[in-house]
């Protein structure tokens, strides 16, 4: 079976579809999650999305609501709101006190993760309430469904937009905030808003791919980026090309290897990560930076 | 008549329980070099923050060529104090030097700029880092290249914070040429928060002696004093034998 007849399995084709949208929108919020040292917050994001999904499910299960027969009985419109909350709460809560970053993230990371487990203990076990839990931690990019694919591509699109417009004075607060601050950046909003896109596409990329590869893809292609890039706008590009290749050549590899796609994808990363670090290594070791 | 370049109002900044910054109150008309000097945690990397917009005073108002301190940010030039830089940020000296001109982190540098930017980073002695990265630069290196960054707008007013750090002795007579060859030729003002009394003496049309409030304001061998530097410093120990130097 060639490339071609590959993706034109229905399956296959959406799968390929959503790790694409995924990779093109972690992309560049990857980069200014790593550098402003926020390497958790992909999985505190993503938890709370779990937490979300889970306060979603037991509402439709104590409603008596089956999941499905209007759109706006899925977990996912509890999930994405309480995402976007806390990704607010924990720019808030960083930015009030002295905690740094990961802190804050730590703490809503592990009440959120608490509030998951409870809330999908308290449903009765083959109860339909529109998500899976195993499916939610673990994945299931070929078990994207048509509807998903109408989510991912309004928050890429939504993020891009955002990448576009904001990137020049997002770079420039991330590199010092200070000195943003003195050209009348107002920093303190960005970064809300820095924060607010990340609650949407983590909690959307979640729901679609589960929890573990949204967070490989906010972190492991930026990373990657980092190492082998000179500028800013290098390592954006560059971040998205990781994604999207990988994304390509994990599903592929997973396809013929008969193995679970969505750890492909990560290992796929993980391939790349280690590539770029020899790089880094080998072209250091002479003392002067080649790149 | 112009409104003084700086125009610091009874300005009072608390952090906390203590007063960082007490009544403070002064004008530095245009073209002046001001030195201000005072001992470490004295309040003038705060007093520069406050003339930046970046701190609120509790009490009193900063102005700077007559406008609130944001609004007058495009004609300020401001070399911060040296501090620890992310070394991870993938970035070279010319999108550094580019920001003071975009006031945003530039994807794309256009050529007008690259020009802008070369000629800036040549007139402080640093015309061979263009192209190097951050990562790369000694603490000296990189203090030259966000002097570029503050010079590149051609502001009317420059606040240094200590810029003499790290940077080597030669360099540093460099530092003080530059500065007055450029503001002989803008007619820019300039205001440098130094712990080098004698560079203060020597190049400084004006010097403020801070610690908390102002302790002394004026020309330099008025406010150079034993006098004045023991009301700051407390004692003053060598102090005098480094001014008569
Ligand atoms: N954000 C802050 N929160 C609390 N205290 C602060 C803050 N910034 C500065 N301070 C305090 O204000 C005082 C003055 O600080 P400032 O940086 O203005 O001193 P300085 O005169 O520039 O000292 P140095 O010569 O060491 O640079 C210090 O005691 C410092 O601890
Ligand atoms: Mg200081």
């Amino acid at each position: 079976m060639d490339l071609l007849d590959l993706f034109s399995l229905p399956f296959m084709r959406r799968a390929l579809l959503a790790g694409l949208g995924i990779a093109v929108m972690a992309g560049p919020l990857g980069v200014f999650v790593v550098q402003q040292r926020l390497a958790f917050l992909g999985d505190g994001l993503a938890h709370a999305a779990f937490g979300g999904m889970g306060l979603g499910a037991l509402l439709i299960f104590g409603f008596g609501l089956s999941a499905g027969t209007i759109i706006f009985h899925e977990p996912l419109w509890v999930a994405l709101p309480f995402t976007l909350l806390t990704a607010l709460g924990i720019a808030w809560v960083s930015g009030a006190t002295r905690l740094s970053g990961d802190t804050a993230i730590g703490v809503f990371f592990a009440v959120s993760t608490a509030l998951g487990v409870m809330c999908f203990s308290l449903i009765p076990p083959d109860t339909d309430v529109g998500v899976d839990v195993f499916d939610l931690l673990f994945g299931t990019i070929l078990g994207v469904r048509r509807g998903d694919l109408l989510f991912v591509a309004g928050t890429c699109l939504l993020s891009l937009l955002f990448f576009v417009v904001a990137w020049g004075r997002l770079g420039y607060a991330t590199f010092d905030s200070e000195l943003a601050r003195t050209d009348g950046l107002r920093v303190r909003a960005l970064e809300y808003l820095l924060f607010a896109v990340a609650g949407v596409v983590v909690a959307v990329s979640a729901l679609v791919v589960g929890i573990i590869l949204i967070a490989a893809y906010l972190i492991i292609p930026a990373a990657s980026a980092q190492m082998v890039s000179r500028s800013l706008i290098q390592m954006t590009l560059l971040s998205v090309a990781i994604g999207v290749a990988t994304t390509l050549a994990g599903l592929v590899a997973s396809f013929y290897l008969d193995v679970p796609s969505g750890s492909t994808v990560v290992l796929t990363q993980a391939l790349v990560f280690v590539g770029a670090a020899l790089v880094r290594g080998l072209t250091r070791r002479g003392g002067t930076p080649v790149i | 008549m112009d409104p003084p370049a700086l125009h610091i109002h009874h300005v009072t900044v608390r952090f906390g329980e203590t007063d960082i910054l007490q009544d403070v109150t002064f004008d530095l008309e245009r073209g002046q070099f001001l030195a201000v000097v005072g001992p470490n945690g004295a309040g003038k990397s705060t007093l520069f923050k406050v003339a930046l917009g970046l701190i609120r005073p509790r009490e009193g108002h900063a102005a700077v060529g007559g406008k609130a301190p944001l609004s007058a940010a495009p004609g300020v030039g401001y070399v911060p104090q040296l501090k620890t830089f992310d070394r991870t940020f993938p970035a070279t000296a010319l999108e550094l030097v580019v920001t003071g001109l975009r006031r945003a982190w530039p994807a794309r540098v256009t050529r007008a700029e690259r020009e802008q930017a070369a000629a800036t980073l040549q007139r402080v002695g640093a015309g061979h880092l263009l192209h190097r990265s951050l990562a790369g630069l000694s603490s000296g290196e990189l203090q030259r290249v966000f002097l570029a960054r503050s010079l590149i707008r051609q502001p009317a007013i420059v606040l240094l914070d200590e810029p003499a750090t790290g940077v080597d002795f030669l360099a540093e007579s460099d530092l003080y040429d530059l500065l007055e060859r450029y503001q002989t030729e803008t007619g820019a003002t300039i205001a440098m928060i130094t712990h080098d009394l004698a560079a203060a003496r020597y190049h400084a049309s004006q010097v403020i002696v801070l610690n908390r409030r102002v302790h002394g304001y004026g020309l330099p061998e008025e406010v150079l004093c034993d006098e004045c530097l023991r009301g700051a410093y407390g004692h003053v120990g060598h102090a005098h034998t480094l001014l008569s130097a």
